[in-house]
Parts: C-alpha cells; sequence; structure tokens
C-alpha cells in the first residue's frame, strides 16, 4: 500500500491513472444511463429538472476532464517512457503529483453529489448544473446561487494544475529523454502525439485558468468581469473558454490518433503509411487548432467577416484530419491483416470519427449551423467523435498494451464481444440524436412533448446506451477473468515494432537492462536497411540504482483542495491551512535527499 | 547530490530542468496574455469611475518599475557570483535582488493603499477589476521569486549552495527575469498607454 501511494514509477502512476479514471468512466457512464432513462418516453420523470442539470454537466465535465484525458494520461505514462528507451520521466515526482492532484481534484467535483446538507440545501446533491462550458452570465452568483458552480470552478483549477504539470514533464521527457540514437523522426507516433498533446495542455490551460480566475472573482468577491450591467460581455467567458475548448478537442482526440497509428502497422505487419506525414499533420492540426474556436459561437452574431473566416479555418483543419485517415486506410492496405480486438477497435475508430468528422465540417458553415446549435445533432457529433473516436481508439490501445502493462493477454472472444456490443450501441445510441437533432429536440432540456415526433428516435438511442452498458460490463468481465484465467503475455505478443515490446511484461522497475542503442524508425522490425535490434538482456549486468519513493508529492497535492474548501464554505483559516500544506510539502520535497 | 540530473545525458543537450523551466514561461505567457486582452478589452467600458487617468500615478510607479529593472541587473551579478564560486558576492547580490522585490512589494501595497483611498477597488467598476487581478497577479508571481531568492540565500548562508548548484540560480534568475519582462509590458500597457 505505502509503495503505491509514494510510488514515483512510471508504470505504476499509469496504472494508478489507469483505475482511477476508468472509476470515473463509470460514474460518467452511469449519469449518462440516468439521463437516456429520463428520456426514454416523452414527458419523463424520473428525475427533476435540476438533478438533470447537474446529470448533464456532471457527465461532460467527468467524460472529458476525469474520465478521457487521464486514460489517455494513463498511457502517456506507462507507455512513452518505455517508447522512447528511458527508465521514468524527466520529474518522476512531479508525475506522481500530478496523479495526486488529478484524484483530489476529481473527488471535490463529485463530492458535490453527496455535501447537499452542510450547505442547507434541501437535497444530498448540489453538483455542478451550468454544463460542462459553464457560460456566464448564467454562472454569476446572481442566476446560481448555491455551491454548484463554486465546486465546478474550484475543482476545474485543480485539475487544471494537474495537467500542466504532467504537459511540463511530458514534453521534456519526449524532448530529453529519448534513447541513443532515437531522432525526433524516429519517435514512435503515439509518443509524438503524446508530445503535440502536451504543448496544447500547456498553452490552452492557463487560458481557462484566467476564465476560471475571473469567475472566482466575480463570485466570492464582487467583481465584474461577466456583468453587462457593469459594461462587461459574458461573451469574454465564451472567447476564454473555447480558446481554451477548441484545443482540448484536440488534446482528448490527438492520443487516440497515435494508439490508432500504433495498433494498424502491427496487425497489418507494415510500416505506418507515410509516418512523416501523419506527425506533421498531426502537429498541423495542433496549430490550427488555436486557430478555430469562434465556430463554437456562431449563434453569438459576432458579423460576417468573423464568421466566414471562422468557417474557412474550421474547413481547412479537415485536411491535416483527412489526411490521417488515408493514411491509416493505406497502411491497412495490402497489409498481412490479423483481426485482433486492438485491430477492431482501430478500425472501428476510423469508421466512426469518419462519421463524426463528416458532421463536424456540416458546423462549419455558419448557416447550417445556426440550425444545428443547441439540438441533439451537435451532441450526436460530439458523441462520433469523442465515443466512436476517443473511447474506441482508447480500448484499441487497452486491448493492445494491456500484456505489457499487466502481464496478461486479454481474452479475444470476450474483446470481438465487447468491441461489436460497443459498435451496435454507439451507433443506435448516437446515430438517431442526428435525426433528433434536426427534427428540432434541443439539447440540455429535461424533457419533451409527443408532439415533437422524437420519441420512439429518443426510445432508440436510450436502448443504445444501455448496450454500451453492457459491452462495458463484458469488458469488465474480461479483466476479471484475464486477472486470473489470461495467458500470461510474453515480451511481444504481437510483433511490435516498438521498444516497448524489447522488455518482458510487465517491465521491471528499471525498464531496460540497458539502454538500446536506436537505429531505424522500427527497431525490432527487418527492413530493407535495418536488421532488427537484438533485446536488452533479461538480467541487467550492472546493478541499476532505483530512486525511492516519496510522500512529499502527495502531501503538496493535499494543499490544494484543503485550499479549494475555503471559499467553499468562506472559512478563512483552511486557506492559510492550506497554503501552509502546500508550502511545507514543496519545500520538502525540493530538499528531500534523492540520490538519482 | 540532490542536482545530480545536471550531470546526466539528455538527448537536447539542454538540462531537463532548464527545459520544463522554458515551458513552463511559455505557459505563462498565455497566462498573462490573456489578463492582459482582457484589460485591453474591457479598456474605456467602465460605467462609473474613477478612470484611469485619474489613478494612475506614473512618477510613482516608474520608480519601482526602475527598481524592479536594477533587481534583474542584482540576479545577473548573483549568477556570475555563484557561478565563479565567489559565493561572499553571491550571497550579497542574491540579498539584494530578494530586496528590491520586496521594494516592489511594498511600492505595490502603497499603490493599492492609494487607489483604494481615491475610491477605486476590486468592486468598483471595470477598470478596479481588470488593474487589480492582472497586477495583484504578477504581485503574486513577484512574492513567489522572493521567497524563492530568500530561500536561496538561506541556503547560501548555510553553506549548501556554491557553484555545483549554479543551474539552480540560472533558472530562477529564468524566472525573475520573466516576472520582470512582464512587468514591463503591464507597465508599458497599463499606465504609459492611456
Amino acid at each position: 500500500m505505502k509503495r503505491w501511494i509514494t510510488t514515483t514509477d512510471h508504470k505504476r502512476i499509469g496504472l494508478l491513472y489507469f483505475w482511477t479514471a476508468f472509476c470515473f468512466f463509470l460514474v460518467g457512464g452511469l449519469e449518462a444511463l440516468l439521463i437516456r432513462l429520463q428520456l426514454a418516453q416523452p414527458n419523463g420523470h424520473l428525475v427533476s429538472a435540476e438533478t438533470y442539470n447537474q446529470l448533464f454537466t456532471m457527465h461532460g465535465t467527468t467524460m472529458v476532464f476525469l474520465a478521457l484525458m487521464p486514460l489517455s494520461a494513463s498511457f502517456f505514462n506507462y507507455i512513452v517512457p518505455l517508447q522512447i528507451g528511458a527508465r521514468d520521466v524527466a520529474f518522476p515526482r512531479l508525475n506522481a503529483f500530478s496523479y495526486w492532484v488529478f484524484l483530489l481534484g476529481g473527488l471535490l467535483l463529485n463530492a458535490s453529489w453527496l455535501v447537499g446538507p452542510l450547505f442547507h440545501a434541501p437535497h444530498w446533491n448540489v453538483a455542478p448544473n451550468g454544463g460542462w462550458f459553464g457560460y456566464a452570465n448564467l454562472t454569476e452568483r446572481q442566476f446560481s446561487p448555491g455551491p454548484n458552480i463554486d465546486f465546478w470552478l474550484l475543482g476545474l483549477q485543480i485539475l487544471g494544475i494537474s495537467s500542466l504539470a504532467a504537459g511540463f514533464n511530458f514534453i521534456v521527457t519526449i524532448l530529453n529523454m529519448r534513447a541513443p540514437g532515437m531522432k525526433m523522426l524516429r519517435v514512435p507516433a503515439f509518443s509524438w502525439m503524446t508530445l503535440v498533446t502536451q504543448f496544447l495542455v500547456i498553452t490552452a490551460f492557463p487560458v481557462i485558468t484566467v476564465g476560471l480566475v475571473f469567475l472566482m472573482f466575480d463570485r466570492f468577491f464582487g467583481t465584474h468581469f461577466y456583468v453587462a450591467t457593469a459594461g462587461a460581455t459574458p461573451l469574454l467567458w465564451q472567447h476564454l473558454f473555447w480558446l481554451f475548448g477548441h484545443p482540448e478537442v484536440y488534446i482528448l482526440i490527438l492520443p487516440a490518433m497515435g494508439i490508432v497509428s500504433e495498433v494498424l502497422p502491427t496487425f497489418a505487419r507494415k510500416p505506418l503509411f507515410g509516418y512523416t506525414v501523419v506527425v506533421f499533420s498531426g502537429v498541423l492540426i495542433g496549430f490550427m487548432g488555436w486557430g478555430v474556436w469562434s465556430h463554437h459561437m456562431f449563434a453569438v452574431g459576432l458579423g460576417p467577416i468573423a464568421d466566414s473566416v471562422f468557417a474557412g479555418t474550421t474547413m481547412l483543419i479537415a485536411v491535416p484530419t483527412g489526411v490521417k485517415i488515408f493514411n491509416w486506410i493505406a497502411t491497412l492496405w495490402g497489409g498481412d491483416i490479423r483481426g485482433s480486438s486492438a485491430l477492431h477497435f482501430a478500425v472501428g475508430f476510423i469508421a466512426m470519427f469518419i462519421i463524426g468528422g463528416l458532421s463536424g465540417v456540416t458546423h462549419a458553415s455558419p448557416p447550417a449551423d445556426l440550425q444545428q446549435t443547441d439540438t441533439y445533432y451537435v451532441v450526436a457529433h460530439i458523441h462520433y467523435v469523442l465515443f466512436g473516436g476517443t473511447v474506441l481508439g482508447l480500448f484499441a490501445g487497452i486491448y493492445y498494451w494491456w500484456p505489457k502493462m499487466t502481464g496478461r493477454l486479454l481474452s479475444e472472444p470476450l474483446g470481438k464481444w465487447h468491441f461489436w456490443l460497443t459498435f451496435l450501441g454507439m451507433n443506435l445510441a448516437f446515430f438517431p440524436m442526428h435525426l433528433i437533432g434536426l427534427l428540432g429536440m434541443p439539447r440540455r432540456i429535461y424533457t419533451y412533448t409527443p408532439e415533437l415526433g422524437v420519441s420512439a428516435l429518443n426510445l432508440v438511442s436510450t436502448v443504445g446506451a444501455f448496450l454500451i452498458a453492457v459491452a462495458i460490463l463484458v469488458f469488465l468481465v474480461n479483466v476479471l477473468r484475464t486477472r486470473t484465467h489470461g495467458r500470461p503475455a510474453p515480451n511481444d505478443p504481437w510483433g511490435g515494432a516498438t521498444l516497448e515490446w524489447s522488455i518482458p511484461s510487465p517491465p521491471p522497475v528499471y525498464n531496460f537492462s540497458v539502454i538500446p542503442t536506436v537505429t531505424s524508425r522500427l527497431p525490432r522490425w527487418k527492413t530493407e536497411r535495418h536488421e532488427p535490434m537484438r533485446d536488452p538482456p533479461a538480467v541487467a549486468p550492472v546493478p541499476i540504482h532505483v530512486p525511492p519513493g516519496s510522500w512529499w508529492p502527495l502531501i503538496a497535492a493535499l494543499g490544494l483542495p484543503v485550499l479549494a474548501l475555503a471559499p467553499l464554505t468562506h472559512t478563512l483559516w483552511l486557506a492559510f491551512l492550506g497554503a501552509a500544506i502546500l508550502l511545507v510539502g514543496i519545500y520538502r520535497w525540493a530538499f528531500e535527499p534523492f540520490e538519482v | 547530490m540532490t542536482h545530480a540530473a545536471a550531470t546526466h545525458h539528455t538527448s537536447m543537450g539542454l538540462d531537463s530542468r532548464k527545459m520544463a523551466f522554458w515551458a513552463f514561461i511559455g505557459s505563462e505567457c498565455l497566462l498573462f496574455s490573456s489578463l492582459i486582452s482582457t484589460y485591453l478589452v474591457y479598456k474605456g467600458r467602465s460605467v462609473v469611475g474613477p478612470s484611469p487617468h485619474e489613478i494612475l500615478n506614473i512618477p510613482f510607479t516608474s520608480v519601482s518599475t526602475f527598481d524592479l529593472l536594477m533587481s534583474s541587473l542584482m540576479m545577473v551579478l548573483a549568477l556570475a557570483a555563484v557561478q565563479r564560486g565567489d559565493m561572499k558576492w553571491g550571497k550579497i547580490w542574491l540579498f539584494a535582488t530578494a530586496l528590491l522585490g520586496l521594494v516592489f512589494l511594498g511600492g505595490q501595497v502603497i499603490e493599492f493603499t492609494e487607489f483604494v483611498h481615491k475610491g477605486l477597488t476590486l468592486q468598483t467598476n471595470l477598470f478596479g477589476c481588470t488593474f487589480f487581478v492582472l497586477t495583484g497577479t504578477h504581485g503574486a508571481h513577484v512574492t513567489v521569486g522572493v521567497l524563492w531568492l530568500l530561500t536561496l540565500w538561506v541556503r547560501a548562508l548555510q553553506g549548501k549552495l556554491g557553484p555545483g548548484q549554479a543551474l539552480t540560480v540560472e533558472i530562477t534568475g529564468l524566472y525573475w527575469h520573466f516576472v520582470d519582462v512582464v512587468w514591463i509590458v503591464i507597465f508599458t500597457v497599463v499606465y504609459l498607454i492611456q
């Protein structure tokens, strides 16, 4: 237990990220099921309008910040150091700090479901209820007097610190900790996409932090950043939020694109088609992701020039994305394809992401977008890209790297059941939403009348959501079964080309007994010019010093939720206590005798 | 051996801590850009006074700006002294940097108090909101820098900071110069161009 709490090993932290994020994924999924049950029939009365607001807000917030981002982070942690031939990340204790801050921020956000009586609310649940985008001025104290939005803005600030710390860490790790000979254009595609993602994180998160700080000052200290009567404009929030929010979309999808770029070549026994183009498309997406934010704001009425510019940039950004899709298809073309579960999910990713991408391009046109804004059509789009894209991509990664991370192979037949149920379920759940939206059903409204004519479609969507839940159960059965009955994994169960397959599954604590020297982009494959590398010896020829764990990242992290409790409960001494804990944690951390 | 990492081989030939710090500074640029942009977007939109030209005291702030600029000079001297192993002057310059930082913070306290007496608080108008949050965030950064410099100074007094830790001093300097540069931008945008 202590070894896990004080760990600074990137592999353990990766597993901690994985299981924590997966639990949050289940919570977010449960919220989705409640939403779908409420909407299964017209005039539903399973939950109240107020609870419904909390459900959709927390579903979105949880899935984005507590499930998908940290699930990607679990692969950054576990896989990136192995792929680049490193013994750990650049700053192992900072890495532990990121994890603990993430966990505590997530718990703080979700505590809002249970603590209503402490805030003299009539219900248990005082969860955030302003949507995951938290538009001002709905979120001002005047219109949202309870603690709901406070939980949201404080929780997100804490989670931002976790992401930023991880961002600096992984940028330095990937740039600076590569094995000898691993030039930037020999770095595997997944690690490349991780690098681009982290640059987006460290540039996008400060912007939303400023937006949230303004909101916090408005709510607690009576400023007027989003108060129209004081001359301010609530649009400032929308700009700050979407300046962050659109890069965030790429923060969510680029890691999945990276995973797919690893899985497809392995199971087609072909190098990634146009590796360099795939890498630079990812970099280009990273840059262009900063120039499209106002397409979330066409309905605002920014004027024809702004609308035209952002319509243009939005259509343009589809180009590098399309390039990647053609590269993936070309990778499969003529390959020696083995239909593993991982490949099923990866190919499912391509197909579903194309649908999501196409409906996304339809939003790029302002006149069409005005018809779609705030309808279920947009909900359909984001679920095709974030579920059909990111979640399927992450599951491809889970099936691909599970043996490396746990030492056992997941069951392939159950994996395929998992895939087909997910595939069927998601299309049943999300495809009808296109029609529901075009027929005029608005999103974020807790019920609808039978006259709207969308009752049958909504029922289909609910059935689909439950099919996804069944698929997740199949996955959990697979995981449990694998713990006891799973086939032990050899070093390289798939015949992969990258360094992580050259070492035991799971890897020893020091990863590489000897740091490999890389001479090719596909070090473990035979190519025309290169013989495959020799795997590092099973026993390290010289003893390898492994740094001990540390308590201080956890202690420093504990200071943050205590600090956040101060405004939540209007208790000043908690602010001093939180600051003191943080300070002590940081000082002890900085001066810890730490032999590296 | 706390700083053994400094001697490790790195792919880019740049120390990892220094690279992380450059990334951090890049991130901070976005933070201050968002704050400064908000100040500019809301400039002249306050529906009640007081307005900047009634409040801002350019001569006073010019002095504290000069003070902060000089602290950067002290920082350069401190790093140079530590690098050549002259810890006597290293201590003096480190303390001088922190002291000038404290003088700047004292100036900010005096300035804020005067503004409140003149009727500009955080809640008065948009100018108050944007001015205090922007300069307050900068002041918080200076405070962190002063604490950091004093920590190094105490370590030097204890004899635990020597030429072997020059990189730590260099990174502190990077932070300090960055905070200084941000102030130059704020001073220009908020005080000089009204």
